[in-house]
Formats: structure tokens, C-alpha cells, sequence
């Protein structure tokens, strides 16, 4: 009898584990040979060993490859690397002509007329002008996540498709023949051939995608290729690998012959894996910076990602200049990024960061342009905290501060309300943690005092971070509104001298900071480890993150 | 037995049901929508997105449509890996789960075994002892401080087995030892308890007087009546276990499912929610199942068909 329950229960163990095992021995065998040539200490297969090969990290799958619908920083970078659109972003991330040869503009700016290059798809076919006009009314039929950057890009009839009152059809693209491509926008735009590098606009092969269906992007035998690299394969929750495209239109210019890309959450098993030269690039996080910052291969690179608070407007209290300045100007910023976060973040004075954009001509950063806002002194603060008091006829309050339940949007929290209470007399600041979803739901009815929130660029150019500011504008929620602001920024959007444009640019953010209507406090950095022969991986400001196309390896 | 079989599968079936419509209405609480980074959607995108995924139908609507779908197998499409179905996610990602989960098992309820029976006969003396103190480490040290030290010391310093990430089958070997130590404590713990127990008994006293030999006498005395409470948890704990298991799979870059499960609750994936719960459930009912078939198996006076003694 023991023997029966034994061979039963060795039954469902090997019955379960069985035809799982046959899963796994599929997956292996198509990463097989990949892996085991990009360990450098394994002799054994000899296909690999003259190639270039790096192994990277990344800290979630791909969720869908499908242009539409993509809208992660996973599935951009990846979609950046093995497609190409009209434009591509260059290693100083200004975009630079790529599927598309040629570029005319008509004279009132409305017409833009592009010349499809001589490439092809991985299929064999050539790309044509068509690809783009199917696919970008796909986006649209689609219900594509980011159909908005049609909006931000003025491409004519957009708005009208997501309000409903027009069709897919009616969106300005058309393919005149099959090399050329005509767009129409509804105003000149200076962000038109910056925002063109982005996923959303890629083109797609039409038999190709109706051929394969539902399953498009979600396999790598899914999709085509007519960008740097192929996606040779992909493996759920597991990792992906890129081969070099020997049918690239600018193939010589590509140096890697192959990507692994290994999907680690971790990043204490990150760092394992680092010590044991299983990958070349990883982001560690603030409790490993101390062991590592002297390390050769260490890097800390801001990111354009800004953590400020929001006032609520409509409170009493906040709708004072001189209440506002001073609770911004108590915090101490420096001490919340240095020794509370202590993960690289550098403390933000200013709504656009730092190493973000830079003027049209000279190439100077935006932030020296505009310089730094409202610091000062705790007495500084005091005395602002007093008149704005006094103004409003008020001996203090109560108020709360919103946080997401993020571990550094926390402890920031906690810092600002000992700040906060430390040194304005009469304040009583009540921390309120939820989960993110509920923030923005908060956020957006405008149900809080002052929220904690976080904003990364959509396109790399400043107007990313002031048009949230528009009377009624989505990413608003605060409740404010001012006319000469929103005037600034309209007649930034129809500049088409990206000289004026770029003055305008500041002069909204100085509106905004010198009534300090935010309460900017840092922007994120990230700590790499990069091992030092790995060169040219270009990292973009804002989506598509990484171009892997001039990578090389000493 | 075969009526008692059917009349089981009927319960199965009726209890799936209502665990399925408890998650459908409890997921609803969660807040905010299924689609990713919401901060940078409009409301008209957010209403043509409910439009299209039907998450603008009243919700009685939205459920009949899911139950719908579910008799004719379907689970529906992730929100987060558009047009993925969610039977895809979970066939491609319960293998590593479970070979890992499945090799813990063997290899815990193996040694757990040896260890409980050395323990019960060689009572109160240094091996029972240190048998002991194996289950209590076992027990009362979390799974992932062993693939923490694992990882370190056999993958880094000693470069014998691969660190993480899932190529060929020696990545399964160091995630299946970090989660065995739980089972070899919990069945080593069993055994001996239940075999201590047995032992005294009188049959056991019978037995012997007899004149059977000691060995006998343990194999079909003792043991068969020890093993009934080591089947009652380790049915469950291998569901669990083969399922997947958060933070091992973390620690070790498995692809599995248990990962998954928590990752979809965390961004509203409703579809994958719905059918990871699911096919837990399903699992958990048919291993509880198969344990009241070996129950009556070990223990005659356990009936199947009788009726009056109702083995759920």
C-alpha cells in the first residue's frame, strides 16, 4: 500500500512537472546557442566567439510589441531598435532623417512631403510609403494608448478622430505613390520631426500584419524588422536577443552582432550576476552606491524624471504667493536628496531639469538659461510664511500632504512635514499615504491639500513639462489657471523660429516658478554599472530611451 | 466510488464558480483602470479604451460576458500585454514554475522522510536531536535567506551553479533547494510526530507479540498511519509550491508564474487576476481531491461512497 501512495504521488509530481519539463526543453532550444556563447567561459561553441555580443538587463518583459499599443519604456526601446520610423533620435538626440531620405516643407509649414528611402522589411519586401499611412490609421482604429502624440504633433484631423466627429480615414496622411509620403498638420510645428522618433509613428507592413492577426507583437516569429537589429527571439518574463540586420539601409554603421537582453527584477540578483560576468550593464540602487561609486564602470546619470508637489488652488491658504514660497523655500533639498534619498537624485529648483534640453544655436541648458528659483534661507522663509499669513488674516493650519506609497516619495514626505512643521510656526501637516492609482484619482478630482507627484518627459523638449500647466489641461489637476501663462504657451506652440520659440519656452517656466505654483523638490538619477568596454549606447531623454545602433565593444 | 467521483466533480465545478465571481466582484474595488501608466491618458482615451476593451458595460453585463467566454475556454486577452490571451501567460510560465516547485517537492518530502523516520525510531537520542534542529532551521528561516546565501556562495564565490536567470536545466537546481528546506522541515516534522504517536499504540504492541519482524512492523503498522496527516498538508503545500512562489522566482529571474500572479494585481490586469485565480483554484480542488482518494487508500476506515462520513 505505501508503495501505491508513493507511485501516486510520484504520478502527479512527474505527470505536472513532465509536460512542463517539455515547455521548458522547447524554450531551450531556440536560447541555447545564444547563451552559451556569450558566456565568456564556455569554449564550446565556436559560432559566436569573433562576434561582438553584450548582455544587458532589463527589469520587466516586453509587454507587446505591436506599435499601437506599446506603451512602456521596454517595448519603445525594443521597437526602437529593431524598426525605424521618418526620424531617428542621433546620439545628441536631435532627430535626424531615417526611413524617410527626404524632408520638404510646403511654405505655409502645413505640407510636409517625405521621400521613403530604398529599404526593406525582414520579409524581403520594400518599405513604402503606404506602411506609414496603414499604420498610423491603425493607431487610431486600434484605440492606440498614445493616439495623443498624433494630437501633440498637430497632425491634422487627430483631434477630430478622438473626439469621434471624423474617422480614421480622415487623418492627414496619404501615400502619393510608393515612395512618397505627404502629411498634413494642422499647425506649423517646431516638435514635428523630434516627435516623429517616436514608436507610435513607426510603419507596419500591411499584408504582413493582417497575415498574422491577433498574434501580432506578441511573439518575435510576429513581427518584422526594418530597423538596425532583428529580434531573433523572445522569450516571456525570460529575455529577448537582437541580431545585427544585414539588410539595414545603414548597416556598416552598426558595430554589435548581437544583444542579449536577460530579464532580471532583482537588484541584489542583478549584482550577482554582474560579479559573475553573466551581464555587462545594470542599474543598482542606492544600497549598493556606496560600494560601487568607486568602481571604474560606475555612473551616476541624472534622468529627467521631476518629483514636485502640487498645491491644491483652491485652498485658501495655498492660494497665496508668499505661503506657497515659503513652504518651498523650508524644505531643504539638498539634505531630502543627499541624505535621506542617498540614491543620486539631485534637488530640483525649477519645473524642466537639468540635462534635458538645450537652446536651438548655442547649445546651453535650459536651466542655466533660466537659473534656479526661490532658494533661500530658513529666515527668508520665516518671514515670507509671516506676510502671507498676515495677508490672508490666518494664525496657521492644517493641511495634508498626499503621497503615493513609493518608498522615496515616503520618505520624502516624512521629511517635508518635519520640515514643514519645524520651522513655520502654526502648521500642521498630516502625511497620507495611498497606493498610486488612488493619488491620481485623487489628484485629478483635485481631493488633496498638497500631493506628491512625479512627471517624465513624453518628447524630449520642455513643453513636455509647461503645457501641463494650461487652463483645464489633463495633467493640470491643480486647479490653477493663468491667462498670461496660457497665452505664452499658445503662441509657443504656432512658433515656428525655434529661436522666439525656445524664449517663450522660458518665459512660461519663470511665470510658473516666480509665483512658485509648484513646489519643485528633485530629479532622479540612476546608478549604472557599465562595464568600461561597452561604448556608444545612446540613451535619449525621453521615449525611445536607448539606441544600441552605434554601441561597440572595445 | 464512481458516484462519489461524479458528485465530487460537481462540487469542484460549483465551488470554481463561486470563487470566480467573488474575485470578479471584489477585483472592481481595486482602484484605478487596467491600462498602464494612466497619469499620461486623457479622459476621452480612457472612455474610448473602456469602450473598446467593454469596460463601459454595467458590470452584470461585463460578468455574464466573462462567465460566457469561460464555458467555451476562453479567459480572455491581458490589458497590459495587449493581444496576448491570458491562457498563453499562464501555459507559457507554470513550467519553470513547476519543475522547480516539483523537484522542491521530491527533494523535500525524500529527505524530510529519511530524516522524520530516523528521528521517531532513534528517539531522544543525538539523531533525533539534530534531525530536529535540521526541521526547526527549515521552518523558521524564510526560503529566501537560503537563495540569498545560495546565490552568493555557491553561484558567485564558487561559480558551481548558475547565479539566476532560467537556460537550461542547471538554473533549476539552486531555486528547487532554496525551496525545499520548507518541505523537508514540514514532513520531517510530521513523521516524526505522527510515527512517536503510532508507535505507542497498541496494534503497534500486537504486532509485535505477533512476532512480525521490526521491519514489517514499521512498513505496514506505523508508517501507513503515519503518512495520513503528511498527505493532508502536502497536497496543498505542492499546489503552492508548484504554482510558483513570488520571491524565489525573483531572486533566481525564473520566468514563473507566481511573479506574474502578483504583478497583474498590482497593475488591475482583470483577465490575468481572473484566470491566475482561477486555475490556482482549479489546481488547489483537484489535489485536495486526490488526497480524500488517498485517504481512504491509507486508512480503510475512511469510506468513499458511504454517505454518512463526508471525506471533504
Amino acid at each position: 500500500m505505501k508503495n501505491l501512495l508513493f507511485l501516486l504521488m510520484l504520478m502527479v509530481i512527474i505527470g505536472l512537472a513532465g509536460c512542463n519539463f517539455g515547455g521548458d526543453s522547447s524554450n531551450e532550444s531556440s536560447t541555447e546557442d545564444t547563451i552559451e556563447n556569450s558566456s565568456e567561459n564556455t569554449g564550446t561553441v565556436g559560432e559566436e566567439t569573433s562576434g561582438k555580443v553584450i548582455n544587458l538587463t532589463s527589469d520587466g518583459d516586453i509587454p507587446t510589441l505591436d506599435s499601437a499599443h506599446a506603451h512602456d519604456g521596454i517595448a519603445f526601446t525594443v521597437l526602437n531598435n529593431v524598426n525605424e520610423g521618418l526620424y531617428r533620435g542621433d546620439d545628441a538626440h536631435n532627430p535626424e532623417l531615417a526611413m524617410a531620405e527626404d524632408h520638404q516643407v510646403s511654405e505655409d509649414g502645413l505640407v510636409h512631403t517625405f521621400l521613403i528611402r530604398d529599404a526593406q522589411w525582414s520579409n524581403g519586401e520594400a518599405v513604402t510609403a503606404n506602411d506609414f499611412e496603414y499604420a498610423w490609421k491603425r493607431v487610431f482604429e486600434e484605440v492606440g494608448h498614445y493616439n495623443v502624440m498624433f494630437e501633440t504633433a498637430g497632425i491634422k484631423n487627430a483631434s477630430a478622430i478622438i473626439a469621434g466627429d471624423m474617422t480614421p480615414d480622415d487623418l492627414g496622411i496619404v501615400a502619393l505613390d510608393e515612395k512618397t509620403l505627404e502629411i498634413t498638420v494642422e499647425n506649423p510645428s517646431a516638435l514635428l520631426n523630434q516627435l516623429l522618433t517616436f514608436p507610435i509613428f513607426l510603419p507596419l507592413n500591411q499584408a504582413h500584419v493582417e497575415e498574422v492577426g491577433d498574434t501580432f507583437g506578441t511573439e518575435a516569429e510576429t513581427i518584422l524588422s526594418n530597423g538596425p537589429f532583428l529580434l531573433d527571439s523572445w522569450q516571456q518574463d525570460q529575455g529577448w536577443v537582437y541580431k545585427k540586420n544585414p539588410d539595414y539601409w545603414d548597416a556598416e554603421t552598426v558595430s554589435l552582432d548581437q544583444i542579449n537582453v536577460n530579464v532580471v527584477k532583482e537588484v541584489s540578483t542583478a549584482v550577482n550576476l554582474w560579479e559573475s560576468d553573466a551581464v555587462d550593464r545594470i542599474t543598482i540602487s542606492s544600497s549598493y552606491v556606496d560600494e560601487y561609486e568607486n568602481d571604474e564602470n560606475f555612473a551616476n546619470v541624472v534622468r529627467p524624471e521631476v518629483i514636485f508637489m502640487r498645491f491644491n488652488h483652491n485652498h485658501e491658504h495655498f492660494a497665496n504667493e508668499n505661503i506657497r514660497k515659503a513652504i518651498d523655500m523650508t524644505i531643504d533639498k539638498e539634505g531630502l536628496t543627499n541624505t535621506i534619498l542617498n540614491n543620486g537624485s539631485v534637488p530640483l529648483y525649477s519645473l524642466v531639469p537639468q540635462e534635458f534640453s538645450y537652446s536651438p544655436n548655442e547649445e546651453v541648458d535650459f536651466r542655466e538659461l533660466n537659473g534656479e528659483f526661490n532658494q533661500g534661507s530658513v529666515e527668508e522663509a520665516i518671514a515670507l510664511w509671516e506676510d502671507g499669513l498676515s495677508e490672508i488674516d490666518s494664525d496657521g493650519f492644517e493641511m495634508s500632504l498626499m503621497s503615493s506609497d513609493d518608498d522615496n516619495h515616503v520618505k520624502s514626505a516624512e521629511f517635508i512635514k518635519n520640515q514643514l512643521e519645524s520651522n513655520l510656526e502654526g502648521i500642521t501637516v498630516n502625511i497620507k499615504t495611498v497606493p498610486f492609482e488612488a493619488r491620481l484619482e485623487n489628484e485629478k478630482a483635485v481631493e488633496y491639500d498638497m500631493v506628491i507627484s512625479s512627471w517624465g518627459p513624453d518628447y524630449s523638449d520642455p513643453m513636455t513639462y509647461i503645457d501641463m500647466w494650461v487652463t483645464d489641461g489633463p495633467a493640470n489637476r491643480m486647479d490653477f489657471s493663468d491667462d498670461e501663462f496660457d497665452s505664452i504657451v499658445a503662441e509657443a506652440n504656432v512658433e515656428t523660429d525655434a529661436e522666439v520659440r525656445y524664449q517663450l519656452l522660458l518665459d512660461a517656466e519663470k511665470k510658473l516658478m516666480d509665483e512658485m505654483h509648484i513646489a519643485p523638490l528633485y530629479q532622479s538619477a540612476d546608478a549604472l554599472l557599465t562595464r568600461s568596454k561597452i561604448k556608444g549606447i545612446v540613451r535619449h531623454p525621453s521615449a525611445p530611451e536607448y539606441e544600441y545602433k552605434w554601441a561597440d565593444v572595445e | 466510488m464512481g458516484r462519489y467521483v461524479v458528485q465530487r466533480m460537481g462540487y469542484m465545478v460549483i465551488t470554481l464558480l463561486i470563487i470566480v465571481t467573488i474575485t470578479f466582484f471584489l477585483m472592481q474595488l481595486l482602484p484605478g483602470t487596467p491600462f498602464s501608466n494612466p497619469e499620461k491618458l486623457s479622459e476621452r482615451q480612457l472612455e474610448l479604451m473602456s469602450a473598446k476593451y467593454g469596460l463601459d458595460k454595467p458590470l452584470a453585463i461585463q460578468y455574464m460576458t466573462y462567465i460566457g467566454n469561460l464555458i467555451q475556454g476562453d479567459l480572455g486577452l491581458s490589458f497590459q500585454s495587449e493581444g496576448r490571451t491570458v491562457i498563453s501567460m499562464i501555459g507559457d510560465r507554470i513550467g519553470p514554475s513547476a519543475l522547480i516547485g516539483g523537484q522542491a517537492v521530491v527533494i523535500g518530502v525524500l529527505c524530510g522522510f529519511i530524516l522524520g523516520v530516523i528521528s521517531a525510531l532513534k528517539h531522544n537520542t543525538i539523531f533525533d536531536y539534530g534531525s530536529v534542529f535540521v526541521a526547526v532551521i527549515g521552518m523558521s528561516i524564510p526560503s529566501f535567506v537560503f537563495a540569498a546565501l545560495m546565490q552568493y556562495y555557491i553561484g558567485v564565490q564558487w561559480g558551481l551553479l548558475p547565479v539566476a536567470l532560467w537556460k537550461d536545466y542547471s538554473y533549476s537546481i539552486m531555486p528547487s533547494l532554496a525551496l525545499s528546506a520548507m518541505v523537508i522541515a514540514t514532513v520531517a516534522r510530521f513523521i516524526r510526530s505522527e510515527m512517536l504517536e503510532v508507535l505507542g499504540q497498541e496494534f503497534v504492541t500486537t504486532a509485535r507479540a505477533k512476532g512480525i519482524t521490526e521491519f514489517v512492523v514499521i512498513i505496514r503498522h506505523v508508517l501507513r498511519n503515519a503518512l495520513i496527516p503528511v498527505v493532508t498538508v502536502l497536497g496543498p503545500l505542492t499546489v503552492s509550491i508548484m504554482t510558483g512562489t513570488l520571491v524565489i522566482e525573483k531572486i533566481f529571474a525564473v520566468p514563473g508564474l507566481g511573479e506574474q500572479f502578483t504583478l497583474s494585481i498590482l497593475v488591475n490586469d482583470y483577465s490575468v487576476i481572473l484566470g491566475i485565480t482561477l486555475f490556482y483554484s482549479a489546481l488547489f480542488i483537484f489535489i485536495v481531491f486526490i488526497v480524500d482518494i488517498l485517504y481512504g487508500i491509507l486508512d480503510p476506515r475512511i469510506s468513499m461512497g458511504g454517505g454518512k462520513k463526508d471525506a471533504a
